[in-house]
């Protein structure tokens, strides 16, 4: 995901010479393109992330369009004040890259983790929150998101494949149904994408149908449309490599609830919001908190099941 | 154009408009804002390259005050320049008042960032004075921080970045008037040997006597001090600062006067006229 960003910024900042790129010392070759091509935009601001997010706004209160760049949890919470203050509350247009979503860095240990960065960031008033699930998204996010002059936080997994075909038009600010289904209706953010379209699969060779709706803007959330996709269901789950805690699916079921939708079973699934010293790679993380397929599958599966009764 | 600044008497109604403020909104940091009250003074009637009439101009100097929590100070002064109408001084932190008690961007012209979180001003204006070198603007970019201030990590971090990046069209004025919140600064975390600090991090730095104008204009006219050096003036300070009973004195980080303290500080201010 991450060399689809620079690749997208590369070429708009070969017009736009207000683009910025400002990386807390991390991004081991991937910035060699652009720091090459643009030298005087490039700027190592060192390990000192309240300062980096500081001079971000500066900047950008002088009209530049800096994109701030680290792995995820130093680039939000190290410097979660200077986000709030700085450039939030100010709303200016500085982009905030995180990289390695959920457990990207899973032997890295939880210091690593990003599995609070979504609901921490929600708070933030002006805030723009994309997560997305592939390359497309990633491309169509970054792009789109440059025209939109506004603080904007963009979750990047390591992983870096395709699930949208060339056909999906993806709009930010707009969650994609990636497929209709009437058993079911599971909303995914990030690269859980991937596990939905698995699950999906699955529940078909059994007969039933999975709707999957791909929540690449998490804020602002588009309620209309959630409300239009869930009416009339019985079984919503929310799957999102972030704590259950104030992520997604708490801004789903804040939703279902406020527009009185009834008589559905609802569930978060995500990491527990109770941590466990366990240590593994991002598969087994995702295994061991019970959001890869299998799991996923047997959830659902036993909703439509027990719906059925 | 090389008139003589009647300094005292502009500084002596600035503290006039602070005491009022703080009296009639029965806010804190009264103490903080009589502390910087001259440094203002010196850099908005002499050093700023600023036009109230054209606050938005592209190559004003940009004046940023890190230790927010002393606006009142800020006001008063920008109201005498001409900034804004000196009748608004009295809406100060009242409701639907443009005037809050630490400075926000986009409420009264001139005010450049939002402070009010100690430790953010100095990077910001980092990142406004590095944008400024990108460009070749000639704006120079000069930021009050207050001595506790500097216990903040992130001053460090921007100390660092802006050595680094050689901007010597960033200036850094500390009130160092050595009272922080619940004491000494020398008691609660102790900031010296503080020039030679300044100094290891690549500043180039001056310390002046902070109520002495001549010292001030002194100390400001020639900055940056070296070329691809971000310049510092250690200025020695007390808190509360020409209110007798004010002065030094850490209980006025919090107070603000009742009727009786106000009346004796109007008359004090008021005899100072008349020297």
């Amino acid at each position: 995901m991450r060399k689809t960003f620079i690749e997208t910024i590369i070429n708009l900042a070969e017009t736009d010479k207000n683009i910025y790129l400002l990386t807390g010392d991390l991004g081991f070759s991937i910035f060699k393109g652009f720091a090459e091509k643009f030298p005087k935009r490039f700027i190592n601001c060192g390990i000192a992330e309240q300062n980096m997010m500081g001079v971000a706004a500066g900047l950008a209160i002088e009209g530049k369009k800096p994109y701030v760049y680290s792995i995820a949890p130093f680039v939000t919470m190290r410097c979660f004040e200077q986000i709030r203050n700085d450039i939030c509350y100010q709303n200016l247009n500085v982009k905030i890259i995180g990289m390695g979503a959920g457990f990207s860095y899973g032997a890295d240990d939880f210091t690593h983790y990003a599995i609070e960065d979504l609901s921490i960031l929600k708070s933030l008033p002006n805030l723009m929150l994309l997560s997305p699930a592939d390359l497309i998204e990633t491309k169509e996010l970054v792009l789109q998101s440059y025209s939109k002059k506004q603080p904007t936080y963009i979750r990047l997994d390591k992983s870096g494949k395709m699930m949208h075909n060339g056909r999906s038009k993806i709009i930010i600010g707009k969650p994609f149904v990636f497929k209709d289904g009437k058993n079911a209706v599971l909303i995914t953010t990030g690269t859980c994408l991937e596990i939905g379209i698995s699950v999906a699969k699955k529940l078909e060779s059994e007969g039933f149908s999975l709707k999957i709706i791909s929540m690449h803007t998490i804020k602002p959330i588009d309620e209309k449309l959630l409300v239009k996709e869930t009416q009339g269901q019985k079984i919503v789950f929310t799957l999102e490599e972030h704590s259950v805690a104030g992520g997604l699916g708490s801004s789903v079921a804040e939703i279902l609830l406020e527009n009185h939708i009834k008589n559905i079973t609802f569930e978060k699934l995500g990491v527990p919001d109770d941590h466990k010293n366990i240590i593994g790679k991002q598969s087994y993380l995702k295994k061991h908190y019970g959001i890869d397929e299998a799991i996923v599958y047997r959830k659902i599966f036993n909703a439509i099941k027990t719906n059925e009764k | 154009m090389n008139k003589k600044i009647n300094y005292q008497k502009i500084a002596t109604e600035v503290r006039r408009e602070i005491l009022k403020m703080h009296f009639f909104s029965q806010e804190s940091h009264i103490g903080s804002a009589l502390s910087c009250a001259d440094i203002l003074t010196v850099l908005y009637f002499k050093i700023l390259s600023v036009n109230p009439q054209k606050p938005c101009a592209e190559n004003r100097d940009r004046f940023i005050l890190s230790k927010s929590h002393a606006v009142s100070a800020l006001y008063a002064t920008m109201a005498l320049k001409g900034f804004f109408p000196k009748n608004i001084l009295k809406t100060y932190c009242k409701d639907k008042s443009n005037l809050p008690g630490h400075a926000t961007r986009g409420t009264v012209p001139g005010i450049e960032v939002s402070t009010g979180s100690l430790g953010h001003g100095l990077s910001m204006g980092a990142g406004i004075a590095l944008a400024g070198k990108k460009d070749n603007k000639k704006y120079r970019v000069f930021v009050l921080i207050s001595d506790g201030e500097c216990d903040e990590g992130s001053n460090w971090e921007a100390a660092l970045f802006a050595s680094h990046h050689k901007l010597d069209n960033l200036t850094v004025i500390i009130d160092y008037n050595k009272l922080q919140a619940l004491g000494r600064t020398n008691e609660v975390l102790n900031l010296e040997p503080f020039k030679q600090k300044w100094e290891v991090f690549g500043w180039r730095v001056r310390e002046i006597d902070g109520h002495n104008f001549d010292e001030i204009e002194k100390a400001l006219r020639p900055v940056s001090f070296q070329k691809d050096s971000p310049s510092v003036i250690i200025s020695h300070t007390v808190k509360g600062k020409g209110i007798s009973f004010m002065e030094d004195k850490l209980e006025w980080h919090y107070k603000s006067p009742n009727k009786e303290e106000y009346d004796i500080a109007l008359k004090e201010l008021n005899a100072l006229d008349k020297k």
